[in-house]
């Protein structure tokens, strides 16, 4: 079943893609990332990025972010090249860690989704617009208990739904995520991939969310991209992870392994893929210390 | 100048008489006393407005540094024969473009700000050495001299001061969500670079108009301590910077009042004044925080406890 037709026709939503890339080859300087991707994501569907450390999935982002330029190929975001700052994509870049002595409330960083990027001080005439919309973004993430606590004593789930708010109250089409999950229990794992999965669903957003483990997010997605030795693909979960299309299409022994509760598991990338690409140059501005 | 604030100070001994109109009237009797009420004023605003910013963008050190950067400019001034104003100016901003070039996340940022600040201290000693005058003018710079401030001075604190206000009014909210959340202020169009910079520049400004006041050494009083105290007690930008506002006047109007009827110098009172309410603020935490950690964060001590609990039950390697 696996190998019946090529990944990339799966799930391809019915009308104009989103986000489309052609040919797109990616890279620092003269170091290539990975190259040959192309790929369609349409109206709310859910990607997962999934792959080894410094395989070059944030650098996927930052494209898409026109933050960094392709060294070949197109990239459309709706229809047009990307651009820094398009008011069309929310961006939740990886979570570092906050200063626990920031007193703010953490509807601050909500409303600076929406007015952070405007010059001057604002108008008091505004406030109570914006606040009706801040308070309307919260409540779709479920965060009203906390959203006025200081910054500093938030947990990480709940800084997460917060930072979700903060992208969603501009109404982007397009959600992207770097590893969301990263460093949640299990708990907060599965509650931040369904509130997700809801958004999008119901926004009708295209969301693309990087994540180490693939397990949380399986009950939501849609498709997979696996992005690893230079290459990316892109699929349904079933068709992608398994270790016959991995192993081919990276040249290696992979095996994907499955426990009783369905759950997957990679062997045979992570010690791989250091090797084509020097690890001091791979990792330029992706991983913000 | 300053002999004429001895003379004041000195023989006709003015003591508080607790009647407010009677006392301000008296306080603003001598021109100098009107100059420096309106300087320290006037800086009070810039600092308390810049001040929050420095501390939430955790660059109090930069803020330190360029105040002697200034210094070194400043002695310049002196020793070549141009104004020490000038030359404050100049350098603090010339100091400004160079940290703000070397960006906010670098790892070596305060090394290389270390290094630079180190330099520019070597400058002033040679400076000064060139400079054989009295060294009460390396004095006043290093603890400032708000009584003798003259009226070019009030207007050069006075355009600092609008210049200040006018870019911080502009750059707010761009500038607020640069110094939160960075990576995502980038993501959405924000200049965050060019914010970086600009702003250091406007801390060069608000320096050299802070040290005619309070002088290179203490510059914290006015630029970093009230940030530190309004980052710890207010939840929404505006409210910080209104209290950052405040609380440099407060500092700054209750030492010069104090210095007029007393022999206690004006720096050392703003600072004292300053610490001493930063100790208040970080006691009253230290009262408050029971009850918080126990509401808001439980969620990640919830976390770690059993992590504790399964890592004391792990059996160590060496252990059979």
């Amino acid at each position: 079943m696996a190998n019946a037709r090529p990944a990339d026709d799966v799930g391809t939503m019915s009308d104009r893609p989103l986000i489309a890339l052609r040919d797109v080859a990616a890279g620092y300087g003269r170091v290539a990332v990975w190259d040959d991707a192309t790929l369609d994501i349409g109206r709310g569907e859910f990607v997962a990025v999934l792959g080894p450390n410094g395989s070059g999935k944030t650098t996927l982002l930052r494209i898409l972010l026109g933050l960094l330029r392709p060294t070949a190929g197109t990239v459309s975001i709706l229809g047009r090249p990307p651009r820094r700052g398009n008011p069309a994509i929310g961006y939740v870049p990886q979570r570092r860690p906050v200063d626990p002595e920031l007193r703010l409330a953490g509807t601050e960083l909500v409303k600076l989704g929406l007015t952070g990027s405007r010059w001057g001080t604002g108008l008091p005439g505004g406030a109570a617009r914006l606040r009706r919309r801040v308070d309307e973004a919260v409540t779709a993430v479920g965060a009203e208990a906390y959203a006025d606590h200081p910054i500093g004593t938030l947990s990480g789930g709940e800084l997460q739904r917060l930072a979700l708010a903060q992208t969603i109250v501009g109404d982007p089409e397009i959600l992207l995520l770097d590893e969301p999950l990263a460093s949640l229990d299990v708990r907060n794992q599965v509650g931040i991939a369904h509130l997700v999965a809801t958004l999008a669903s119901s926004r009708g957003m295209a969301v693309m969310l990087i994540a180490h483990d693939v397990n949380p997010l399986l009950p939501v997605l849609d498709r997979v991209i696996y992005v690893a030795r230079g290459k990316l693909t892109i699929g349904r979960p079933d068709d992608v992870i398994t270790s016959a299309h991995l192993s081919r299409l990276y040249d290696a022994n992979v095996e994907v392994l499955r426990d009783s509760h369905g759950r997957m598991f990679v062997v045979g990338l992570d010690d791989e893929v250091a090797h084509p690409h020097p690890p001091t140059v791979e990792r330029p501005r992706m991983d913000p210390c | 100048m300053l002999s004429a604030v001895a003379h004041v100070l000195g023989s006709s001994a003015p003591s508080p008489s607790w009647n407010v109109i009677h006392d301000v009237h008296q306080l603003l009797h001598y021109a100098f006393m009107r100059h420096a009420f309106t300087a320290g004023t006037i800086v009070a605003v810039i600092a308390g407005v810049v001040g929050y910013f420095v501390v939430l963008r955790q660059s109090s050190f930069a803020a330190h540094a360029m105040s002697e950067i200034g210094f070194a400019g400043a002695s310049g001034g002196v020793a070549f024969g141009f104004s020490a104003v000038y030359g404050l100016l100049g350098m603090s901003l010339l100091g400004a473009g160079l940290i703000g070039l070397l960006g906010k996340r670098l790892r070596g940022r305060d090394a290389a700000i270390g290094s630079v600040l180190a330099f520019s201290l070597g400058l002033v000693s040679y400076f000064l050495t060139r400079y054989k005058g009295n060294a009460s003018g390396a004095f006043s710079l290093l603890f400032g001299e708000i009584l003798g401030i003259s009226v070019r001075d009030v207007w050069v604190i006075a355009i600092s001061g609008i210049v200040t206000l006018a870019v911080m009014a502009a750059v707010y909210r761009p500038l607020l969500f640069a110094s939160l959340d960075e990576d995502v202020a980038e993501a959405r169009g924000v200049p965050v670079r060019a914010l970086s910079i600009g702003f250091f520049l406007i801390v060069a400004v608000a320096v050299t108009a802070a040290v005619q006041v309070v002088g290179v050494l203490l510059i914290f009083s006015l630029l970093v301590v009230p940030g530190a105290i309004a980052e710890r007690l207010c939840r929404t930008p505006g409210r910080a910077v209104a209290l950052c506002v405040a609380a440099s006047l407060v500092f700054v109007w209750s030492g010069l009042s104090i210095t007029y009827y007393t022999k206690f110098p004006v720096g050392f009172l703003i600072t004292a004044l300053a610490f001493a309410s930063y100790i208040v603020v970080r006691l009253l935490e230290v009262a408050r925080r029971p009850s918080r950690t126990t509401g808001a964060s439980h969620g990640t001590a919830a976390a770690v406890v059993p992590a504790l609990g399964s890592l004391a039950g792990v059996p160590q390697p060496g252990e059979r």
